[in-house]
This record gives C-alpha cells, sequence and structure tokens, in this order.
C-alpha cells in the first residue's frame, strides 16, 4: 500500500474485508448501508487534512444514531429509507478527530432487543460462529470490530446492548458514566439509560474512541460538564493498591462453572499485578431486570410516539382518517417487539398502575444504586463481574421474551445506577468468546480503563483463548 | 325566546355560579422554550422550525433562560410561592400538531403555587381577591387549519414549542362578571410586567374555564364541566352564563349534570359537548428524562423579583396621591402601562396634570383611535404635547387654535411652537397692532361706539367679536376686552 | 394484577397501535408473562426511598435567548411524507372540531 493516501488506504482495506467476510445482508448482516464512493471521498479529505487523533481511521455508526448521507433506521420499518437532517454529536467528533465512517451496522429495533435477531433486515450473525447471534441490541457495531473491517465502531446501551455483543463477539465494548456522552442524535429508546457507547478492537482502542466522543454539549441537557481525562494506559504496569469487588450476587450456584472459572482467572491474573480482590455484595441485583423493563418500555412508549407518519419516515393512510392513518402506520411500521414493548411501556404508565409500576421501580433503582455507592464508598475501587450468564446462543434459541431479558441480568444494573462499565475479553468456552464486566463509580472511568488494559496485558490477545 | 330568557332567569336565581380559570399565555421570547427557532408570528408556514421542534429522530430539548425568568416575573406578580426545584414532566396524546407525540410540560411540581390576585371590591369596599393555584411553563403545539385543503388538515410547527405559562385560580369566581373581571386585572398585570404580547386574537392569550352551579347557601361544589373554544374575553362572558343555565336546567328537572367538556360557538352563541375519546384524558404523565430538574437559587429569584417593575394597583395608588386626580381618571390612565406612561411624561413635563389628563383622555386616546397607531409610539410625543399644554397656558395660543394645532402634530409629529407659527396660530399680543384693529373697529361702528362710551356695556362682547374676526382669530381675546374698556372709559 | 383483554385493547388504543383479536390474545399472554417478575417488586419495602428522578445535582443547564437556529441539511420536503404550500399535510381528523386535545 502506498503511504501518501493513508485514510484512502485504510478505507480501501476495510471495504475490502467486508467483501472478504460477507458483512453485507446475504453474510454476517452486520452492516446496513455503506457507500464506498461516499466514504472515499471523506478519506480524501482526512488525507489532506491528515490531523486529529484518529485521522483516516475507518469506524462505523450503530443504525439508531444520525449520521449524514447514510440512511438511519434504527433497523426499522417505521423508518425506511429515512436519511437524518442532521449529524449526531458523537459522529461530527468523530469525524473532526479524523475518522471515516464506512458502514451503518445492524441492531435491534430501536435498539429493543439482546440478540439483534428483532431487526428488520434480519438477523446479524456472530463472525466467531455464524449460526450463533451476535448478541445485542449493538450486534452490527460488535461484528464488525471482531471481523476486522474497523478497529473503532459507535454502538448505544440501555441495559447491556454494548457490553453484552462485545462479550459475545470477543471484543472491548464500553459504557460510559450515564452524561459523560452527548445523546444529541442518538435515537432515543429509554432516555434516562440510553448512553453511546464504544466497541475496540483493543482497550486502547475503545479508550481513543471514547476520549474523542466525550465531554459536555450544549444541546444535550443531560450531558456532564466534567473535564474527559485520558483513558489509555500502559498494561504492563501493576496495580498495587488498587481494589477490585467481587460481589456474590453476579456468581449465583446456578452460574455455568466454567463462565464462573474464566472470570475468578481474571481476577488471578490481576492479583498477580497487585490487586486485592474483596467479597462483596450488591443485593438489589437480583431486582434490576424487573425495575429495567419497567423503566425502559415507559420511557419507550413516550419517545417512540414521534414515530407518527406525519413529518417524516413510514406513513401507511389506512382506510379512514387521521387515526386510521396513525394505526395502520404504527402497526405496520413498528416489529413485534417494540410493539410489545410499547404497550408494555404504556400499560405501567396508564391510569391507576403509575405508582404500582413506575414509581416503584425508580424507588428500587434508588436501591440499587445506592448498592454501588456503598461498594465504593467501602473502599472498592472497581467492581469485576461477568458480562453475561453464558456465552452466545443459537439463532431462534430464546423464543420467550422474558427468557430474553434475562441476558441483560448482569449489565442492566449499571444503567439504572448510572455507573461506568465495560467488558473486556477473558477467554473462551467451547470456542465462544466470553467477556468480564469492570465496573467503576460515576465519570471513574479512567479507573477502569486502567484495570482493563492491565487485565489485557496480563490475558494476553483474546483474552489468552 | 324572550320567555325562555325569562325561565331561565327565574332557574338561575335559585343556583349560583362557580367558576374557575385555565389560562395559558405565550411568553415574549425571542426563540422558543427549547430550541433556538425564532417565535415571530405569521411567518411562512414551517420556516420556524429544526430537528428539536420537528421532534426529529434524536433531538433534544435545552430550556430557555429567558422562558424562566419570564415565567417566574408573573409568579412574582401573582404573589405565588415559587419552588427552588420543579420538575418537567411528559404529557402523552397523539395529535399533528404534537410533534413529539407529547408536551413537555409540568405536573406535580410546578414552577410556582399558592398565589393571589384582587379584581376589584365588593359592595362594602372590601377586596375581591381570587386565588392563584399553581402556575407552570409548558410548550405550546403548533397549528392544525382544517378547512384549507379538501379531506386533509394542513400541519404549520412555527407555534410548536414556544414558551407558555399555564395559570390555574381557585374555583373563586361566583360570576360571568367577576371570570371577565379577572381576566382584565389579569391581562393588565401581565402587561404590566411586559411578560407576553397578551393578545386573545393572535392567541398568545389562551382561555378555557371550570364552571359549576350549585343551589345558594350550599357549601359543597358541584360537578364541574370543562368550558373551550372561547376567542375575547365578552366570548369567555357569554359562554359561562349559556353553560350556567344549562346546567341550572339540568339540576332544576332533578338531573345530573356530568362531567365533560363543552365547546363554545360564538356564532350561534351556544355550548356544544365536544366530541371526545374516553381515553384522551389518560395522559401518563411522568418526569420528563431529557431534562434534569429546575433548580432556581434564591438570589436568582430575587434578582428576577427586584427588577419588577410597577404594578397596577401600586400605581394607581401613587397617581392618586401624586396627581389628585378622580377615581374614574386614573382607572382610564392606568388601564395600560403605555398610556399611563404616556400622561405621566405629559403630566412632569407640563407641571399641569389636570391638563395632562384631559388632554389625554381627550385628544390622544381620540387620535390614537381614530389614526389607529400605539400608543407607545404615538406620533405626537409626551414632550411636545407638555409644550402645547404651556402655550395654551401662558396664553401664545387660544384653546380653539391648540385643537388645530394638536391635530397638526398628529399628522406630522411636528412640535407646537412650529406649527402655530406656519399656520398663523399664534395670539398676537403686540399693543400697537391691536390698538390699529381696535380703531378701525371702532372707525368702522361709530353707533356701536358712541354707545358704548355712553355705557352700554352689553356691546363690548360684539365689538370684541368684530376684533377677532378682523385678526382671523390671532387678537387676544382678553387684551382686546380691556383695550376697548379703556377705549370706552375715554 | 392481570392484564386483561380490555387493558390490552385500551393501552393499544393509547399507543394507536391497531390489533387484531389473535395478537390481542398473545399479548395478554406475554405481557402477564413478563408483569409476573414485574410483580417481583411489590415484596420490597420502599417505605421512604425517593424515586431516581433526573441526573446531576446541578439541575437543567439554561440556555441564551437567541439564535441561530439549528439548521436542517436536508429540506423537510425531502423527508415528509406529504407536504402542501410548505404544510405537512395529514388525512384530516374525522371530528376536528374536537379541539379537546389541541391545547396549549
Ligand atoms: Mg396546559
Ligand atoms: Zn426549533
Amino acid at each position: 500500500m502506498s503511504t501518501e493516501h493513508p485514510a484512502r488506504d485504510a478505507v480501501r482495506a476495510a471495504f475490502a474485508r467486508m467483501e472478504e467476510v460477507k458483512a453485507g445482508r446475504d453474510g454476517l448482516n452486520c452492516v446496513l448501508w455503506s457507500d464506498s464512493g461516499w466514504s472515499l471521498d471523506l478519506a480524501k479529505e482526512a488525507d489532506e487534512r491528515s490531523s486529529g487523533v484518529l485521522a483516516g481511521v475507518p469506524f462505523a455508526v450503530k443504525d439508531n444514531i444520525a449520521t449524514h448521507h447514510l440512511p438511519t433506521t434504527c433497523a426499522s420499518r417505521i423508518l425506511e429509507g429515512y436519511v437524518s437532517a442532521y449529524e449526531a454529536t458523537v459522529v461530527k467528533r468523530m469525524r473532526e478527530a479524523g475518522a471515516v465512517l464506512v458502514a451503518k451496522t445492524n441492531c435491534d429495533e430501536f435498539a429493543m432487543g439482546s440478540s439483534t435477531e428483532h431487526s428488520a433486515y434480519g438477523p446479524a450473525r456472530n463472525p466467531v460462529c455464524p449460526s450463533r447471534v451476535t448478541g445485542g441490541s449493538s450486534g452490527g457495531s460488535a461484528a464488525v470490530v471482531a471481523a476486522g473491517i474497523v478497529p473503532i465502531a459507535l454502538g448505544s446501551e440501555t441495559g447491556g446492548s454494548v457490553r453484552q455483543p462485545a462479550a459475545f463477539c470477543g471484543v472491548v465494548g464500553v459504557k460510559p458514566t450515564y452524561g459523560r456522552v452527548s445523546r444529541y442524535g442518538l435515537v432515543a429508546f429509554a432516555s434516562s439509560l440510553d448512553q453511546v457507547g464504544v466497541f475496540g478492537a483493543t482497550v486502547n482502542d475503545a479508550a481513543l474512541g471514547m476520549e474523542v466522543i466525550a465531554g459536555r454539549d450544549e444541546r444535550d441537557s443531560t450531558s456532564a460538564d466534567r473535564p474527559v481525562p485520558r483513558l489509555r494506559f500502559d498494561g504492563s504496569q501493576r496495580l498495587d493498591g488498587v481494589v477490585i469487588g467481587r460481589p456474590r450476587e453476579y456468581f449465583p450456584d446456578s452460574l455455568d462453572p466454567r463462565m464462573r472459572e474464566r472470570v475468578d482467572a481474571a481476577l488471578d491474573a490481576l492479583r498477580g499485578r497487585g490487586a486485592e480482590v474483596k467479597e462483596i455484595s450488591l443485593e438489589h441485583t437480583d431486582l434490576a431486570i424487573p425495575v429495567y423493563y419497567i423503566i425502559a418500555t415507559a420511557e419507550a412508549s413516550s419517545n417512540l410516539a414521534r414515530f407518527d407518519g406525519v413529518r417524516y419516515g413510514f406513513r401507511d393512510n389506512g382506510d379512514e382518517g387521521l387515526k386510521g392513518m396513525y394505526e395502520a402506520t404504527r402497526s405496520h411500521g413498528f416489529g413485534p417487539e417494540v410493539t410489545r414493548r410499547i404497550l408494555l411501556g404504556t400499560y405501567v404508565l396508564s391510569a391507576g398502575y403509575y405508582d404500582a409500576y413506575y414509581k416503584k421501580a425508580q424507588q428500587v433503582r434508588t436501591l440499587i444504586t445506592r448498592d454501588f455507592g456503598d461498594a465504593f464508598d467501602n473502599g472498592v475501587d472497581v467492581i469485576l463481574t461477568p458480562t453475561t450468564p453464558t456465552p452466545a446462543f443459537e439463532l431462534g434459541a430464546k423464543a420467550e421474551p422474558y427468557e430474553m431479558y434475562l441476558n441483560d441480568i448482569f449489565t442492566a444494573t449499571a444503567n439504572l445506577a448510572g455507573v461506568p462499565a465495560m467488558s473486556v475479553p477473558v477467554g473462551t468456552i467451547d470456542g465462544l468468546p466470553v467477556g468480564a464486566q469492570i465496573i467503576a463509580r460515576h465519570f471513574e472511568e479512567a479507573k477502569m480503563f486502567r484495570v482493563a488494559s492491565v487485565l489485557e496485558h496480563a490475558l494476553g490477545a483474546n483474552g489468552g483463548a | 325566546m324572550a320567555t325562555r330568557v325569562r325561565e331561565a332567569d327565574a332557574i338561575t336565581e335559585r343556583y349560583e355560579m362557580v367558576v374557575g380559570l385555565e389560562v395559558h399565555v405565550q411568553l415574549r421570547t425571542k426563540t422558543k422554550a427549547f430550541c433556538k427557532c425564532s417565535t415571530t408570528f405569521g411567518a411562512a408556514p414551517n420556516v420556524n422550525t429544526c430537528p428539536v421542534c420537528l421532534a426529529l429522530p434524536g433531538s433534544l430539548p435545552v430550556l430557555n433562560e429567558e422562558a424562566v425568568a419570564l415565567a417566574v416575573r408573573a409568579a412574582c406578580a401573582l404573589q405565588c410561592d415559587i419552588n427552588p426545584v420543579s420538575i418537567f414532566a411528559r404529557k402523552n396524546y397523539f395529535y399533528p400538531d404534537l410533534p413529539k407525540g407529547y408536551q413537555i410540560s409540568q405536573y406535580d411540581q410546578p414552577l410556582a403555587s399558592n398565589g393571589r390576585m384582587v379584581i376589584g371590591k365588593n359592595a362594602d369596599g372590601t377586596p375581591i381577591t381570587i386565588g392563584i393555584t399553581r402556575l407552570h411553563m409548558e410548550e405550546d403545539a403548533g397549528k392544525s387549519i382544517h378547512d384549507r385543503f379538501p379531506g386533509a388538515s394542513a400541519i404549520d410547527l412555527n407555534r410548536a414549542g414556544v414558551p407558555l405559562i399555564e395559570i390555574v385560580s381557585e374555583p373563586d369566581m361566583r360570576s360571568s362578571a367577576e371570570a371577565g373581571a379577572y381576566l382584565r386585572v389579569l391581562k393588565q398585570l401581565l402587561e404590566y410586567i411586559d411578560v407576553s404580547d397578551v393578545n386573545m386574537e393572535e392567541g398568545s392569550l389562551r382561555v378555557d374555564a371550570n364552571v359549576s352551579a350549585r343551589e345558594r347557601g350550599e357549601t359543597r361544589l358541584g360537578t364541574k364541566t370543562e368550558v373551550k373554544n372561547m376567542n375575547s374575553f365578552s366570548g369567555v362572558e357569554r359562554a359561562l352564563e349559556a353553560e350556567f343555565v344549562r346546567q341550572c336546567t339540568i339540576l332544576e328537572r332533578g338531573q345530573k349534570v356530568h362531567q365533560q367538556t363543552m365547546l363554545w360557538d360564538g356564532a350561534r352563541g351556544e355550548v356544544r359537548p365536544a366530541r371526545s375519546k374516553e381515553e384522551s384524558h389518560d395522559y401518563r404523565y411522568f418526569p420528563e428524562p431529557d431534562l434534569p430538574p429546575l433548580r432556581l437559587d434564591r438570589d436568582w429569584i430575587s434578582k428576577v423579583k427586584n427588577c419588577l417593575p410597577e404594578l397596577p394597583q401600586a400605581r394607581q395608588e401613587r397617581f392618586a396621591a401624586e396627581y389628585s386626580l378622580s377615581a374614574g381618571d386614573i382607572e382610564v390612565l392606568t388601564s395600560s402601562p403605555a398610556l399611563a406612561d404616556y400622561f405621566e411624561g405629559v403630566a412632569r413635563q407640563s407641571d399641569d396634570p389636570k391638563a395632562a389628563a384631559n388632554w389625554v383622555m381627550g385628544e390622544v386616546l381620540a387620535a390614537v383611535k381614530t389614526t389607529g397607531q400605539k400608543i407607545a409610539h404615538f406620533s405626537v410625543r409626551p414632550a411636545d404635547l407638555a409644550r402645547l399644554i404651556e402655550l395654551v397656558r401662558d396664553g401664545f395660543v387660544s384653546n380653539t387654535a391648540a385643537k388645530k394645532i394638536f391635530v397638526a402634530m398628529v399628522e406630522t409629529g411636528d412640535p407646537p411652537a412650529k406649527i402655530a407659527e406656519r399656520e398663523g396660530l399664534v395670539q398676537v399680543r403686540d399693543a400697537s397692532e391691536l390698538e390699529k384693529w381696535v380703531d378701525e373697529v371702532l372707525a368702522e361702528n361709530p353707533e356701536e361706539a358712541k354707545r358704548l362710551r355712553d355705557g352700554e356695556k352689553k356691546l363690548l362682547g360684539v365689538l370684541v367679536g368684530q376684533v377677532m374676526k378682523k385678526s382671523k382669530g390671532r387678537a387676544d381675546p382678553r387684551r382686546v376686552n380691556q383695550l376697548l374698556s379703556e377705549r370706552a372709559g375715554s | 394484577m392481570a392484564v386483561t383483554r380490555d387493558d390490552v385493547a385500551h393501552v393499544a388504543e393509547l399507543a394507536r397501535i391497531a390489533l387484531d383479536d389473535a395478537r390481542v390474545n398473545d399479548l395478554v399472554r406475554e405481557l402477564n408473562g413478563i408483569l409476573l417478575h414485574m410483580d417481583e417488586l411489590r415484596k420490597v419495602d420502599t417505605e421512604g426511598v425517593e424515586p431516581t428522578a433526573g441526573v446531576g445535582d446541578a439541575g437543567t443547564p439554561l440556555r441564551p435567548d437567541e439564535g441561530p437556529q439549528i439548521p436542517l441539511d436536508r429540506p423537510r420536503e425531502k423527508f415528509a411524507p406529504a407536504m402542501r404550500d410548505g404544510f405537512f399535510i395529514v388525512p384530516r381528523l374525522s371530528t376536528h372540531e374536537d379541539v379537546v386535545e389541541d391545547e396549549g
């Protein structure tokens, strides 16, 4: 490859790799939209400026984040062909850092799912084992990194939608502190839980992406006015004095012993670097799923009301009047899982049930947040757990909605509490990747990344698998 | 018809009307509540819209500081308690001019609560005070136009997201007249503190009424209905009367009023039930997750409080004390802050409040009306009117001339002295000139002159008239009178 | 508390989603299956526990009352399903004098 045009070379390589691994519909189905000509033009500009910490680095973006030129459909029929009239803050920051957008990636419709099977464009397939799911909802972004198409991809988190697919695909996945990254341009699912997350081939790739997109945005009232520290660390350092919490609720007797073994091996590796491991308890953990599904669906039922066929996107005029148009548009525009969640969310908010469900859930959410606060107040620097109860499952394996919801059992707590969390590969089970989750206190991403770098270094490539 | 009205009167005598009002007021900001789009009225459809107020996927609201300041200002003027923490909530319902499918409003923690406003005096002179339950912030919806295209509704979102305050009163009003008084006093107050254009025609002020009827002496409230769709204060009064009669008639038949929304039809002068879907009231309010709680620190609130202008009541009291004007004059002169400012300008600069009051309530209001000007930008500036008053007082122009001069001032905006010169309306007081006219008149009317000298004083007036005529009205009548008397005496 | 067919019909009406009978039956089953787990929360003592509401103690940030308007990179006509004379066009309400929901 010539070196005068590093950006164009890197972008060409990315598209070549897409071909090679069949990233499109007929293959892994992890890429929904791309335009090599357009991306190469961007790369040309990047070569001419050749500035920014991500100069010429190709990246991919989940299809629920607003971008120029390429569609933003949230993998939903209701946004078929919709191209955003503005660009998300996170995409703008990546672009200004020199990165070049090469793909919009597949996901569960409106990020509602844990397998990327609930996509209007069909399920994505796991690059490690194509008969299995990528996890979700940001499965496509996890897959394009795992398949070596891009080193960095953006996804979104509401209950584990970056960490869980990262674990299933064997890459690094980060959910920042709530408010650390702007949500402007992220199509809302559950506003009080949503955060844009980053996938990286390595811990430092993810750290670099996070450094670029993080920080206050005047267009998001919930974005925090906090300085963004350096998040890249030398993984060969020691962790003397660092205390790592091991919450017993995340290691239930029902947990696959091999999963327990992999995660405890990770803890041993960190002990080997001087860290102290401390048994702790986060007692309200088992309530996370009910709390999460009440709050998330309630907010979703309201956030998805704007998809009404009036101003943009898909419209079905139906047979009669305005109400007919609304109902035809929304009934045919939304898939079954989205419909299910809109109805559940409408139910828990509707007259007479608010206190029993929504208010109660917000109270228990407070208790879950306190659990973390107490643990960190008692000298714990970070908490380490399995990211998921199991490795990637077969496509179609989880039929019942609630069975699928249980995938988020170890990840939803961090969204509810708003604390930062990330998944790092820690080996495989039967050749399938598994991840360990590192959780830190609000705005202490630096501590989290430092431990993650050391863990990655200590275990070696692919978590030592 | 007439008899039916009499029946109605007979019935209503046994019942008492109980009214509470919900008033929506558009705040006078440059940009919308949650985005930077302009709030200008009458722009081309959907021009003042952006990703936020179009509710494009992924857009988010950011609160306008001026909207908060104006809302707090209104809350202070209504003597409300301002809550240091208030919470925005989503009011969920589908309507094509509501882009997000929910309205950002406030629900169980509003900006302010527990205020009051005096709307007049009882017969015994005690004040009639109406309680203000709450004042909260919310955003306006767009406009749906149903009669522009056949079979379709046209949606204009320029108004979507314009900041509003909703002012909810206690059910403290006992007649349509009190409701009318409440609205007029509220409008005046909001004009004084300059938070809104309060223009019901342009929809910057909108009124919904909750009405119930109960037998006189009854202390419990009857079942209320909500009356909507009034577009003038008098319309509100007429709608309340109509609905009250309807309810009384129902109660009189021993039947029950059921809670529903009634729509006022001004043309027909009647109320009819709105065809509302039963679920339309399940708004599923919950805290707006895109906006953290609104926190107002004490200093900020008192800063707003301290820069409140003089309120109507205070101004009326001051006018009475400072200018010793009649209650009636004061009511007219303080009806709007602009008029009161204008009057004070004239009164101070002419140092003649009485004359100033007469001119402002007479010529000025008439001219403003006929020329369709706004008093604030009236072509006759207070300083010029004050000067005109001085010219009359010092005898440089006659009262009649002054009226002519004022008309010219309205048209040209020129200063009075200049006009008086140009039009030759300055009174001639120069002795030699006056004596010349007087002598001419005496010469031309020897008979009258003689009889005057013989003591027939009543001829004085006639001859003065002759002189005035000769001078084309420019002679100073007092001096002419003196001169003629002297001549007669000699 | 179990979800009935009427509940599902009611929330579907609120959410402007049309459902055929078969789907209503499925949803009654699915929603009850999910809400069963939600009822776990009933057992938790939350006496005096503040519900989580909003983030950040600083309170919502305030912006100055000034433009410029956030620009649209694509004209409205490009993404609107139906536009005429600059208006978004929708089928007319069956009862368009029904202004009950059309409030400020
Ligand atoms: Mg309102
Ligand atoms: Zn706007």
